[in-house]
């Protein structure tokens, strides 16, 4: 019986095939219905991403005074491990010595360490996350003198960039600023 | 196969093999339902919706909630703080539990107004009695997890009334806290249990509505279904109607929602849970209210308790009472015995219906004020009708009320109304249907 109207309906506008009024509507009620539903599911799809109080604890301060030269701290930041390198000149000469040729993931040290001594990056393999061995004392360091993935064998150099093993880039330097010389914001 | 009625080859070739498009089918689009439903027939499925929004609002909240004493308060302060949409999140589940019992609690008094619970829908109704029990106990649960003030003595009281059992009642406290009072234990296992009676409350949801398509829905007339002419399908004609009512209750919700969020809760559960000091007037959510004032009814001195009193404590009394009150609403089919289902051809009880809605405002009125007088006088008479219209006035008026005449069928009233020229063109199409 709703087909007979319909085809009642449709004869009387003289449209047997092609658009009808019908159509529109259904239509139009179909996008404002999926526009609605978009709408209310956004905010529970957002709910997952960080709180204002998980990005309002996502930089860290770290006190450099006690840091000794050569030596590696790990500090959490984000959840995640960071190193901070106090460097002996020796590192960093050997760092900067290194052909951009030779790089599987060219980068400079210059570009890599806002002041030389101190070399700040993220401590998370790039292959596929583990924490790179060679920041405590007795730690395997690689070939090249800075850290060594135990997961799958990956070694990094005293700037943190790949230099063998799985990994495609370097380890990546977060967002710093030196407070003062003694004092860095991360994050 | 090749005759199958889906002209999409993908949909054909699933339903050949897992027939839900012919579930679907057959449940939502064919499913023939009477023509003259109202707008009293919008409220179950609304009430299916608002299932559907707790929950998926209630897994969102979930995932930010911690279940402990320590944490509790401040997680449910961050939700609304500092989580992304947290304060709409978390602001739709809390007045979705007040719009859940609003749309259920009509939903219940257009089945006893329309006599829907008559043979052969006995066992629908019962699980929906069902389901409001277990909605109560999901609600209840669901008030103390944020472990305010009103979360903890709620929980107290609550939990309470199974001491007035003889004997083992202090035992069983004890083994509902996992304690000696209300604390982290019980809080651990009231959210485990609020996690999980609502997808309990979707299975028996599942039920209801395969007894409710047994034998099709109830209608304002209260008659079966004689004929096709009697009947539309679901789809599209009741699917639109439920969709411009669920239109209508959104713009009412959202309305609490987002300008008085907070207009049906109570200030002191903004105060985290202190389990020394117990708030000077404590009050359940409003939908518990008249079940409230019928337990406080039953005291030392009050004159419906003389009766049992020598049987039982007051206190006992008025725990078993309020149980009652659901309770009797399972045998409600066996109670009105009365063959006529709809109240519009019951002259007397209609007018009792009315008394028992205006009955149970009062009992909820009573359940805010506090326990003094005048209040606990008329709760005390409230409660004392409630019961009597179960137990007394409807069984008395099977025997005893004259019936108006039913007309033959649903199609009788609308053929012969109206009159003219206009009625017998629209009759046409449906006598070739």
């Amino acid at each position: 019986m709703a087909s007979s109207a319909d085809k009642a309906g449709d004869g009387a506008h003289g449209a047997e095939e092609g658009e009808t009024r019908r159509d529109f509507l259904m239509l139009a009620t179909g996008a404002f219905g999926a526009f609605g539903a978009a709408a209310a599911a956004w905010p529970l799809i957002d709910q997952m991403n960080p709180a204002a109080d998980t990005l309002a604890s996502s930089s860290t301060e770290v006190n450099l005074e006690p840091i000794k030269p050569g030596q590696r701290v790990l500090i959490k930041w984000r959840g995640k491990p960071v190193f901070i390198v106090r460097r002996t000149k020796a590192q960093i000469d050997e760092a900067r010595a290194v052909k951009l040729a030779d790089l599987v993931d060219p980068e400079t040290d210059e570009a890599r360490a806002k002041k030389a001594e101190w070399l700040i990056i993220v401590g998370v393999c790039t292959h596929l996350g583990c924490i790179p061995a060679g920041t405590k004392e007795g730690e395997l360091k690689g070939e090249f003198g800075g850290w060594f993935c135990p997961c799958h064998g990956s070694h990094y150099d005293t700037s943190g960039r790949i230099r063998k093993g799985p990994a495609p880039k370097n380890l990546p330097v977060p967002a710093y600023e030196f407070l003062s010389d003694k004092l860095v914001k991360i994050g | 196969m090749s005759d199958s009625k889906f002209k999409n080859p993908i949909v054909a070739w699933i339903d050949y093999r897992l027939p839900v498009f012919s579930f679907m089918e057959h449940e939502l689009h064919e499913y023939p339902t009477p023509k003259n439903l109202n707008y009293w027939w919008n409220f179950g499925s609304l009430a299916g919706i608002i299932l559907v929004i707790m929950i998926v609002t209630g897994i969102v909240l979930a995932m930010h909630y911690t279940a402990h004493t320590a944490f509790a308060f401040d997680s449910v302060e961050r939700i609304m703080r500092d989580v992304n949409y947290g304060w709409l999140i978390r602001y739709v589940h809390m007045n979705g539990a007040s719009a859940f019992f609003i749309v259920v609690f009509i939903h219940i008094f257009r089945g006893m107004y329309f006599g829907s619970y008559k043979s052969p829908r006995e066992i629908l109704w019962i699980l929906g009695v069902v389901i409001m029990l277990i909605m109560m106990a999901t609600a209840f649960l669901g008030y103390v997890l944020p472990w305010g003030q009103m979360s903890f003595w709620g929980a107290t009281v609550i939990t309470n009334l199974f001491s007035a059992i003889p004997i083992v009642g202090d035992s069983i406290v004890t083994l509902l806290w996992g304690g000696f009072s209300v604390d982290n234990p019980t809080l651990n296992r009231f959210f485990s249990l609020h996690y999980l009676l609502p997808f309990v409350l979707v299975g028996i949801v599942v039920l209801h509505i395969v007894a409710l398509h047994q034998h099709g829905s109830n209608n304002p007339i209260g008659i079966d279904t004689k004929s096709p002419q009697d009947t539309i399908p679901f789809h599209p004609y009741y699917t639109v109607k439920d969709l411009f009512g669920l239109g209508v209750f959104l713009v009412l919700f959202f309305g609490f929602v987002f300008f008085a969020p907070n207009y049906l809760g109570h200030p002191d559960n903004y105060i985290e849970a202190n389990p020394l000091v117990t708030p000077p007037h404590i009050v359940p959510e409003w939908y518990f209210l008249p079940f409230y004032a019928i337990l406080r009814s039953f005291t030392a001195d009050a004159l419906i308790y003389l009766p049992i009193s020598w049987l039982m404590s007051a206190k006992l009394a008025g725990v078993l009472a309020m149980f009652a009150s659901i309770m009797v609403l399972f045998i409600l089919p066996w109670l009105d015995h009365s063959p006529v289902r709809s109240a519009r051809f019951r002259p007397l009880y209609k007018q009792f219906f009315w008394l028992l809605v205006i009955d149970c405002i009062i009992l909820g009125i009573c359940g805010a004020k506090p326990a003094e007088a005048p209040w606990t006088y008329i709760a005390q008479a409230a409660t004392a009708y409630y019961f009597l219209h179960f137990i007394v006035i409807l069984p008395l008026l099977g025997f005893f009320e004259k019936t108006k005449p039913l007309p033959t069928s649903i199609s009788e009233p609308v053929l012969k109304g109206g009159g003219g020229a206009s009625s017998a063109a629209s009759a046409k199409p449906m006598e070739k249907a």
